[in-house]
């Protein structure tokens, strides 16, 4: 069990450091100077003193070799210093310190939604015997996987907004804010756990160790709960991990379509101004929270599934092939 | 999963006529009674109107081959048939007077308090008829907690019930997991959780032809055992021939979803009527080398025994009778001089060796400290022209072997030497030694038509030209004795035979000298197997192959090798001509797998004390 999880750990950090690696690749050496557009930002258009340029190259290092700047980058990065803001000057880390708990928020709960809304169409279609029911439920997820997560939240502003005036449709105040966005955001989620899932107890219910339990006198609910679920969830744990950093990806048009400060608006705006510090500071955030729940999916999967711990036991490589 | 409902509330009174009108043709006293059932899966019926009949404590076998309708019978009488499947005639009834109840058109919850209760299942495959992620000791308790028992007691029940099929340290056992036991150890389990509440019957659908020959006999002792003392009858499904005659007292034989005979044992096995028993029985491997050679004389020598003991004669013959096979088998002279060589001192190999294995070793790791010794210092020659077996139980260390001959994997220490040379991972050696795989539903590619699967390797090795190769394919399929109109199927349209066909012709493609056939029958039925086994025996003859044959089952052993090597736990404990090594066995190993063999547990068989 030691073996395994500093295993993990270890593929964790390497994740990490592969990250921040290929996105100073294509933020810094990219052909694009940060500076000159930063100063085009000030000036407006109007030519800029080479001697302020100078200035800011030494200031943020873009002076040095690629590798000696990679270096430094790295070495401040692990201190937990993310750099300061090209077009504001304030420090990233403050940026991301704001806008991360709104956005934890919104995943957190569209988590909940999702899941639980995937989970109850998967074990729903799976447990009924009607078989209209179940062809309507496993219609849902192509059609919720289907649908782009704007057009979604758009319709949910035009009903429960403007229509019904149920919930408001921007801003980061109170609960009642964040229950739109985080519907948005579910519908996807809620679709792939859904279609996982289902797939996963279609598997299992025809598995021979159904067939012992059924011949051991269980019934229906008893052969689920007992057998099916434990063995049909275990590809949606697998693809949890994914999904959760996917949640991330989706507050970017979320919180644009519903005015929201966060993450995703952070992101936005990082991105369009082309401020490198905080794109690089995001980038890393980002897979931080990716690599934390694979993480946490990968330390979950073996209480789940205690195979995990036995693996590697097969036949060694293929040899001289 | 449950059947459909075609009488609801069968109760008592509808007991009481249908049995009424079993009465004239059943024993009274049968506790299952089974009359005119037919299944069907959707309008495909499978099943045409079943009879049988279980008296309380008897074994019944219920025998044919794949498809005949034996395992469809089976989970119709527990309702476990599969999606589709539905009874749709006739009647099943279990237990007499007041504990009669109907078997067909059930409901679930009237199902629910006949499975476990008073009908267990053991299942076939027990590498997945346990729930993965469960632990052991919970699924057996599982079969008690379902019909009232608290847990608490359930648990520790189900500890002595561990102990009880025979499991050390139960109680450790019980909080593992399925894959930290063993095959036998699993299906000992699973009987376990079978006859965990006592049932009156207990179905065991195939219940050990996953498992290796002596693990089988050691689960179904364990079978009979248990049964015996509860007084539970068993309705056995089995394509063994062999393990019906050692356990059934009654077998029933049953050919696309009819029954075609049955009765005792000793007389449905030993002198069968129908012709189609006749030659299910007459292509059991090891009872004969001819499989055209069956005749009613055939049948009465085994018919002697108490039971019949379809493979303990030929497993009884004696060193003198190989040369004789040799030549009735009319394959050629060839086999004939092998059988000859058989007959020499192992020491002395006086034709020149094909394949040479010298101090042979491969290891695996296991875990950071641990490692297996798959194959530890074996040691063989194999002669041109000639075929030699290896054989021994899952992890003896046999296909490693098979794929280190074949330099599919590169030896810790030791070397294969084919032809003198050292065998490497080169194309070369790759064209003079090819393999057959055991498994021919998983070997070939499921794309690609049959004339693409033969063609692959003459295409791979860049041999002739387009219309060359197709003319190549063509011939090929014809010595597998293939219809050239299946060159355009897919291997899903094919039977196993077929496709075991096809891969013996893929295996010939390039004129190999040397074809490792790892395990080539295993996942056939009986007469296919006799059938692949002749053709497999004359293409030996006609191209002059040497085989080093794979191989689990010794009965088959002995029809096709001239001389055999006894692998457990990576060692050679054993090699020599199969007659003298199947007669006089050296090793206690060796005498503990031939005793194993199932249709050898005649007591009354003269020549069978030694091995047992």
């Amino acid at each position: 069990m030691a073996a395994y999880v500093l295993r993990r750990l270890g593929g964790a950090v390497a994740v990490l450091w592969a990250a921040f690696t290929v996105s100073y690749l294509i933020l810094y050496l990219l052909p694009s100077d940060p500076v000159a557009i930063m100063l085009d930002q000030g000036a407006g258009g109007e030519r800029v003193d080479p001697a302020r340029v100078a200035e800011l190259r030494e200031r943020y290092g873009f002076d040095q070799g690629p590798v000696q700047q990679y270096l430094t980058l790295l070495g401040r990065t692990l201190t937990g210093d993310l750099g300061t803001s090209i077009s504001s000057g304030a420090p990233v880390t403050g940026f991301i310190a704001d806008a991360f708990p709104e956005t934890a928020k919104l995943a957190g709960l569209a988590l909940l939604l999702g899941l639980a809304g995937g989970v109850g169409i998967a074990v729903l279609a799976s447990w009924t015997r009607a078989v209209w029911l179940r062809d309507l439920l496993l219609a849902l997820p192509p059609l919720g996987v289907a649908v782009p997560g704007f057009w979604v939240g758009l319709v949910l502003l035009h009903l429960f907004s403007f229509t019904w005036f149920v919930f408001p449709a921007v801003g980061n105040e109170g609960f009642a804010s964040l229950v739109l966005p985080a519907v948005t955001l579910a519908v996807g989620l809620a679709a792939v756990v859904a279609q996982v899932l289902s797939q996963g107890l279609r598997e299992a219910w025809r598995a021979p160790y159904v067939e012992t339990a059924f011949a051991k006198g269980s019934g229906r609910a008893r052969v689920l709960g007992a057998h099916v679920v434990r063995n049909g969830s275990l590809p949606t744990v697998t693809v949890l991990g994914v999904l959760v950093g996917n949640l991330l990806g989706g507050t970017v048009v979320v919180e644009t379509v519903f005015s929201r400060q966060g993450f995703g608006r952070l992101v936005e705006n990082a991105v369009t101004t082309q401020d490198i510090p905080v794109v690089q500071g995001l980038v890393v955030v980002a897979a931080a929270v990716f690599v934390g729940t694979s993480l946490l999916v990968d330390l979950v999967h073996p209480l789940l599934d205690p195979r995990v711990l036995a693996g590697g036991h097969g036949r060694a490589g293929g040899g001289a092939r | 999963m449950t059947l459909t409902t075609s009488t609801p509330g069968a109760g008592p009174t509808a007991d009481a006529a249908a049995a009424g009108g079993a009465d004239d043709q059943a024993p009274s006293d049968a506790l299952l009674r089974v009359r005119g059932l037919r299944v069907a899966y959707g309008a495909a019926e499978v099943v045409h109107g079943v009879d049988l009949d279980v008296r309380p404590g008897e074994v019944v076998a219920l025998v044919g081959e794949s498809g005949s309708g034996k395992s469809t019978t089976a989970h119709a009488l527990i309702g476990l048939l599969p999606d589709g499947g539905r009874v749709t005639g006739g009647s099943a009834h279990l237990g007499t007077g007041q504990r009669s109840a109907a078997l067909t058109g059930l409901l679930p919850d009237a199902w629910r308090r006949v499975r476990g209760v008073r009908v267990g299942l053991v299942p076939q495959d027990p590498g997945t008829a346990l729930d993965p992620v469960v632990r052991v000791g919970e699924q057996v308790a599982e079969a008690l907690v379902v019909h009232g028992t608290p847990r608490r007691a359930a648990r520790e029940r189900a500890v002595e019930i561990l102990a009880d099929v025979g499991l050390d340290r139960p109680r450790e056992r019980a909080r593992q997991y399925p894959h930290q036991l063993s095959g036998g150890m699993r299906q000992r389990v699973l009987v376990g959780i079978a006859m965990a509440c006592e049932p009156e019957l207990v179905i065991a659908d195939e219940p050990t032809s996953a498992l290796d020959v002596t693990v089988q006999r050691r689960v179904l002792d364990l079978l009979a055992d248990l049964t015996g003392r509860a007084g539970t009858a068993v309705l056995l499904i089995t394509h063994d021939l062999a393990v019906a005659a050692d356990r059934a007292d009654r077998v029933v034989v049953l050919k696309d979803g009819v029954v075609v005979e049955q009765g005792p044992a000793a007389r449905v096995l030993g002198a069968p009527e129908h012709p189609y028993t006749r030659e299910l029985v007459a292509t059991v491997p090891g009872r004969n080398n001819v499989p055209s050679a069956y005749a009613p004389g055939a049948g009465a020598t085994v018919g002697t025994g108490e039971k019949a003991a379809p493979s303990g004669a030929a497993v009884a013959a004696t060193a003198a009778g190989t040369p004789d096979e040799g030549t009735t088998d009319g394959t050629s002279s060839e086999a004939t001089a092998a059988g000859a060589i058989a007959l020499g001192t192992a020491a002395v190999e006086p034709s020149p060796a094909l394949i040479e294995v010298r101090g042979l070793v491969k290891e695996f790791r296991l875990g950071r400290r641990e490692r297996l010794r798959a194959v530890d210092d074996v040691s063989f020659t194999v002669p041109r022209g000639s075929a030699f077996a290896l054989v021994g139980e899952s992890g003896s260390g046999k296909s490693t072997t098979a794929r280190l001959v074949l330099g599919l994997d590169r030896p810790d220490a030791g070397v294969v030497e084919l032809d003198g040379a050292p065998v490497g991972a080169d194309r070369a050696t790759r064209r003079r030694t090819q393999l057959v795989h055991q498994d021919p539903y998983s070997s070939l590619d499921p794309r690609f038509t049959v004339a693409a699967v033969v063609e692959e390797p003459l295409w791979a090795h860049r041999v002739g030209t387009r219309a060359e190769r197709r003319d190549r394919v063509a011939q090929l399929l014809e010595q597998v004795h293939l219809s050239p109109d299946l060159a355009g199927r897919r291997p899903a349209e094919l039977s196993g035979g077929q496709r075991q066909r096809v891969a013996i012709a893929r295996a010939l493609a390039l004129d190999p000298e040397l074809l490792v056939l790892d395990e080539p029958t295993s996942a056939l039925d009986v007469s296919v197997q006799a059938r692949v086994l002749e053709l497999l025996a004359r293409l030996r003859a006609e191209r002059g192959l040497t085989y080093l044959f794979i191989s689990h089952d010794l009965a088959v052993v002995r029809q096709v090798a001239d001389h055999v090597g006894v692998l457990s736990g990576g060692r050679l404990v054993e090699t020599g001509p199969v007659a003298r090594v199947f007669d006089h066995p050296a090793h206690p190993y060796t005498a503990e797998l031939i005793a194993a063999i199932p249709g050898a547990r005649t007591p009354a068989h003269p020549d069978r004390k030694d091995l047992t």
